[in-house]
């Protein structure tokens, strides 16, 4: 069931008064103008026993993907591809506003959209993972772990899981007579097949302006966000509305240009991070 | 999801679907009100075989006393499919899919529910897929803007859905579960056309900037016709409640 969130920091009026006056005359809190991401580090490889990891600041949002893989069964339906999970933590060390406990919709939303954003564009190739045809695949699991949340969580997870994707190495293993594989995971091989580079891009509609790239401050005044998935084609590989107000027709349109453009600083960030270009 | 057919083709030379439609023409669409008694609202709608069932209880008294806001009423929605709606068993505990649906679905009424004439109370909104054949979340967001107008809820305007997908490279409105299981992309949306207003947006697939607004307009024209439909279902039903005994 979803509720009306009814525990989230009371924001006086005034605060929200003060950033549409200075939204008015382009420019933001943090001296940024309205339609540019915070600064961008991305790290790969930060956990060694993860078989791809990375680790994304995105201003002072740190989230932290690891990628790990397993020899399983394949689905009834596709017996021919591997598997690829998404999960997200919003770990309560991130945030005041989290609480342990199994993920809650936000955390579900957010590795159901990241999850599609992967999927529907086929950015890993999952017949490439299949080890054996209808008996074994890999299967792999990608964590999104928030360490420190100060907004725009959609993106920073976004960076973090495409750069984990990009470090991953799948281990080597032995195949015995039996049919049984074994993994060695301290022996690792191939990366894995990308076929597409993507990244979201939020914005936030805040009284009549559209603003790139929110923090924790700005979502709490935030009126709603969409969240546009780019490829490297710049093809839009998906979209989410997330938030209790709406959108007009032109907010919409308006918020899916900037999103375009501002794609392109995750771009470099990522290309950076990885030593090579993909678009 | 529907598995696609080996070699069926599902828009044919004269760019017809496979069940006979236009792209942009709407399956057989029914709605009615007041079809539960305890309920203070409630709606059936179906379009073509997805039949989705909406029931709103409230503005009450919250069952947990500190789950209220001081200066507005709290809306609560679940979107959950019956065990029988799908060609294979659903379980009834809630997946993902239903967590993440519930939200958006609730994102979507939000803008309309005038939530701050009930401060300190819940308002319900339960919505039970009877039988899933697409469509299910646009389908479950009319459901329930019929269901809270049917409670006597203030509303700002009424709210309807539908999903548009990208089907053999056409456009089509109203995606059923076959070309679901096929399209290159599913927009589902919902608007409240009377203010303007796009209350749920999500893509699932691949769309250029230009198909995607294409696809919003073959949306938001499908959802205006959706919105006077439930007006019409409304009327109805209330005039006729004038006129009688109740």
């Amino acid at each position: 069931m979803s509720m009306t969130p009814y525990r989230l920091p009371v924001i006086p009026s005034i605060k929200k008064e003060t950033y549409l006056s200075i939204y008015s005359k382009g420019l933001r809190l943090d001296k940024r103008d309205l339609i540019t991401p915070r600064r961008v580090s991305i790290e790969t490889g930060v956990i060694e026993k993860a078989e791809g990891s990375a680790l994304v600041r995105l201003g002072n949002t740190q989230v932290m993907a690891g990628v790990k893989v397993d020899v399983g069964s394949p689905f009834r339906d596709t017996p021919d591809q591997g598997v690829l999970t998404v999960h997200a933590e919003f770990v309560p060390l991130a945030s005041p506003i989290f609480e342990p406990g199994p993920p809650d919709e936000n955390a579900v939303e957010l590795a159901r959209v990241i999850d599609r954003s992967l999927r529907e564009v086929g950015v890993i190739d999952l017949k490439s993972l299949a080890i054996r045809p209808g008996d074994k695949v890999w299967i792999v699991w990608i964590d999104i772990y928030v360490l420190d949340h100060d907004g725009n969580l959609f993106d920073a997870s976004m960076l973090a899981t495409m750069a984990a994707l990009y470090d991953t190495r799948l281990p080597d293993y032995e195949e015995y007579e039996t049919g049984e594989i074994e993994l060695i995971r301290d022996r690792r091989t191939d990366g894995l097949k990308i076929n597409h580079t993507v990244v979201t891009v939020t914005t936030a509609k805040i009284g009549d302006f559209i603003i790139v790239d929110p923090n924790f401050d700005e979502e709490s005044i935030a009126d709603t966000r969409l969240v546009v998935a780019v490829d490297e084609a710049k093809r839009i590989v998906g979209a989410q509305k997330t938030g209790d107000h709406g959108l007009t027709r032109e907010e919409l349109s308006r918020a899916i240009d900037v999103s375009m453009k501002a794609a392109e600083v995750y771009f470099n960030a990522l290309e950076e991070a990885i030593g090579r270009r993909v678009r | 999801m529907a598995k696609a057919v080996e070699g069926l083709r599902l828009i044919t030379e004269e760019g017809l679907r496979h069940d006979g439609r236009r792209p942009d023409e709407l399956r057989p669409v029914r709605m009615e009100v007041g079809v539960l008694e305890n309920s203070d609202g409630s709606a059936l709608v179906e379009f073509g075989k997805t039949k989705v069932m909406a029931a709103v209880y409230g503005p009450r008294e919250p069952i947990q006393k500190y789950m209220v806001l001081p200066d507005r009423a709290v809306l609560r929605v679940r979107y959950h499919m019956a065990p029988f709606s799908t060609s294979d068993r659903k379980s009834p505990a809630p997946s993902r899919r239903e967590i993440e649906l519930s939200k958006v679905i609730r994102e979507a009424l939000e803008p309309v529910v005038l939530s701050e004439q009930f401060p300190r109370t819940t308002i319900d909104v339960f919505i039970e897929v009877l039988q899933a054949d697409g469509g299910t979340r646009t389908a479950g967001v009319t459901a329930a803007s019929l269901a809270l107008a049917d409670a006597g809820i203030p509303m700002r305007a009424l709210v309807g859905g539908v999903a548009v997908g990208k089907i053999e490279g056409v456009l089509v409105v109203d995606v059923d579960e076959v070309e679901d299981g096929v399209g290159e992309a599913d927009l589902p949306v919902a608007a409240a056309p009377d203010i303007g207003l796009i209350t749920l947006f999500q893509l699932n697939g691949v769309l250029t900037r230009e198909e995607l607004d294409r696809a919003l307009e073959m949306a938001l024209g499908a959802i205006r016709r959706i919105v006077d439909m439930e007006k019409e279902t409304l009327k109805s039903k209330y005039q006729v409640a004038g006129e009688g005994e109740e």
